[in-house]
């Protein structure tokens, strides 16, 4: 104790830190302080998570289109603990988001902004721009469908802006979104803002101190408090509270990962983040010439509006209790955001019929083959799990299907699933009541599975299942080939999405001729999910 | 050195043992938060990829063309995981057919500091041109300052061709 004590002295002596870190911990604040201003502090706290689990993305991931999609899907899927920096990150930028209006509101409420403070408060607003800068910036970085088409509205919203919209345009790497905006757009998110908003907040945190702690009316007549310990403690269990948060979320919450970006996808409804959810139903107010003024004009002139608050409200300091103005006016503007919030959410269509793959897991799956495929509906359907484990995990009572000792080849394997006790004398496992070509889907899977592949057992979506399901049974493969499994007949069903669309393949289906003049295709008539999942399906396929 | 009064002294403050229930919480919960950040941070950098791709058998060409007790420099085309790539790249080995049939591949580079050593007919050993090892034909070290015997390709021979798996990093001290 003695010798830290020594070194303490030493470190001080020379650099001047134990002063410093005391006179910053016991710096006097007023006696009405609380737990309504924690908010700083956790902001700030979000905004070094931020950096953090941003460095670990950046330390797996390549800053060019393309390879930025690759980069991240390794990080989702290869890596460990990959998931949950990406988690920590996307769910991070919400929640602080969230954290810096509540600050500003508490600032609001309180009335805290008045003189000396009005620099400190219009420093907090550059500040909040700067987060929504992020959260602008940072959309476009994982280069899926949602990022590319979110930036395309974002900058062609840009390109609106009245004298200036063609040179923001130049500035963000357009026209177009290509290479050139994707490196604009990466500089800004991980070069420019951290360091900006690093001295910015630095000002802001300087300001706080210079002008202290905003006081309540009748703290003069009260002893002043320390910063240290009860404030610290507050602001410590705040940052606990709002990590725990993060973290609940990180990991419970997955984010998804839509399919590489596709500039010719002509079916793609871009929606924004949902704290930009209110801009985008604004706008929708605002047409033709007036789109100008819903897009650029209006949020402006609020920006201005809340930079200015200082200025436009110049009375004394009273008690939080006689702001009733002040309470009204955020319950308006709550009530305007959230009203054009839930209006967006309501009026967006519905997901596209297009079913979602989830490329945030693996996607082994698209390589099986049809057969293999409906092998996975059957052991889904057939509940095989209830007593077989997949690689080491799940129930005891039969053998684990992915050890490859227990592979036989399908002349065992057809007659064991038809009568267990009849091949293996003493089997607990019941009989499987399917049909021979179906067995032999079962069959064609299992004796593809092994620890490598178990993923896709779980990741299959069941639409795919379902789709080869139906592709199976009605004997699709005779004629075509998918995954390089089937016949020559017909055409090679993989990249279809990239030839047909939707309709014409779903057409196509019921009158093979009409659509394509000689076709020898027979006709077939789906039921409409049967239908819905089968063109999935064959959507879903890799090129 | 202290220019602010010890706390203890001032109005309004907490007592002792609320003071010292405050630091401990503060300690202990920025303790957690670190840990909680920190320890997935470490696995996420340290733990190595999973490799959903099989270890593939690479066709290193016929054997007919190797003669036997002799190594020759094998090129062939092998695919290497990269981080989110699989690049495809020429890769060499050092083949030797035995006079029993057997064959073994070694690692193009020398054990010392991964310099391309080449086969000396005259002296009937591998030599490395950087630091001066030396390896007899059977890849023990001989001389220099190569610290184990050369790398092997695992190796399997179907009919006349010669097939190449991983690369084993032989054991330190020579076998």
């Amino acid at each position: 104790m003695k010798a830290l004590n020594g070194l303490i002295e030493w470190l001080d002596h020379r650099t001047g830190i134990h002063t410093a870190a005391r006179k910053f911990l016991y710096e006097e604040i007023p006696a009405s302080s609380g737990w309504h201003q924690v908010f700083g502090s956790v902001a700030l706290f979000l905004f070094l998570t931020q950096a953090f689990t941003g460095a670990m993305l950046a330390f797996n991931y390549a800053p060019t289109p393309g390879e930025a999609y690759n980069s991240l899907r390794y990080i989702l899927t290869e890596l460990t603990g990959g998931r949950l920096m990406r988690g920590l990150h996307h769910w991070g930028a919400s929640l602080m988001i969230v954290v810096v209006v509540l600050h500003m509101i508490q600032v609001f409420v309180y009335g805290a902004y008045k003189k000396p403070r009005e620099a400190t408060w219009m420093m907090g607003v550059v500040l909040l721009l700067l987060t929504l800068g992020y959260g602008l910036t940072g959309y476009l970085l994982p280069w899926d469908n949602r990022a590319y088409w979110g930036t395309v509205v974002a900058t062609n919203i840009a390109a609106t802006a009245p004298v200036l919209g063609p040179y923001l345009t130049r500035l963000l790497g357009g026209p177009g979104i290509g290479v050139v905006t994707f490196a604009r757009f990466f500089g800004l998110h991980v070069l420019l803002l951290p360091p900006v908003t690093a001295l910015l907040i630095g000002v802001h945190v300087y300001l706080v101190r210079k002008h202290g702690v905003a006081p309540a009316p009748g703290d003069e007549a009260l002893p002043k408090k320390q910063f240290y310990p009860r404030q610290v403690f507050k602001d410590t269990v705040a940052i606990f509270a709002a990590f725990i948060i993060l973290f609940v979320m990180a990991v419970a919450v997955r984010v998804p990962l839509e399919q590489l970006a596709d500039p010719t996808d002509t079916a793609y409804t871009p929606r924004p983040e949902w704290y930009f959810l209110f801009l985008f139903q604004f706008l929708k107010f605002f047409n033709g010439p007036l789109e100008v003024v819903g897009s650029m004009v209006l949020p402006g002139l609020a920006v201005l509006l809340l930079i200015l608050v200082p200025f436009i409200d110049r009375t004394q300091m009273v008690k939080v209790t006689r702001r009733g103005f002040a309470f009204g006016f955020v319950v308006l503007a709550a009530l305007g955001w959230g009203g054009l919030t839930a209006a967006a959410v309501v009026t967006t269509p519905a997901e596209a019929r297009e079913a979602a793959v989830d490329y945030s897991a693996p996607t082994d799956w698209m390589q099986l083959s049809p057969e293999e495929m409906a092998g996975i509906g059957y052991f889904r359907r057939e509940n095989c799990v209830t007593c077989h484990a997949i690689d080491g995990s799940g129930s005891q009572i039969g053998p684990d299907l992915t050890r490859t000792t227990i592979h036989r080849n399908a002349a065992w394997m057809i007659p064991h699933f038809k009568s267990p006790q009849g091949v293996r004398p003493g089997s607990s496992m019941p009989a499987i009541q399917l049909g021979d070509a179906q067995l032999n889907s079962l069959a064609a899977f299992l004796l593809k599975l092994n620890p490598q592949n178990a993923s896709a057992l779980e990741n299959a979506p069941d639409f795919a299942v379902q789709g080869a399901l139906v592709y199976q049974t009605n004997g699709c493969s005779d004629c075509h080939k998918v995954n390089g499994v089937g016949s020559d007949i017909g055409p090679s069903l993989n990249g279809l999405s990239k030839r047909r669309s939707r309709s014409w393949v779903e057409e196509h289906f019921g009158d093979p001729p009409k659509l394509s003049p000689g076709s020898s295709m027979p006709p077939f008539k789906f039921p409409a999910k049967d239908m819905e999942n089968l063109t999935n399906y064959l959507f879903s396929l890799p090129e | 050195m202290d220019h602010v009064q010890p706390p203890e002294t001032r109005p309004g403050s907490p007592g002792p043992t609320r003071r010292s229930f405050y630091s401990a919480a503060i300690y202990g919960i920025w303790g957690v938060i670190t840990a909680a950040l920190a320890a997935p941070a470490l696995i996420y950098l340290l733990v190595p990829p999973r490799m959903r791709r099989q270890s593939e058998w690479v066709d290193a060409g016929s054997l007919s063309q190797v003669p036997t007790g002799t190594p020759v420099e094998v090129t062939f085309r092998q695919n290497r995981v990269d981080g989110w790539k699989v690049t495809s790249e020429t890769n060499t080995a050092w083949v030797l057919k035995t006079a029993n049939n057997e064959v073994v591949a070694y690692g193009p580079q020398c054990t010392h500091l991964g310099c391309a050593y080449h086969w000396d007919s005259g002296k009937n050993e591998f030599l490395c041109p950087c630091h001066n090892s030396v390896f007899a034909i059977d890849g023990r070290v001989v001389g220099g300052p190569a610290p184990r015997p050369l790398d092997r390709y695992e190796t399997k021979v179907e009919g006349n061709k010669l097939l190449l798996g991983r690369l084993q990093i032989s054991p330190e001290k020579s076998a």
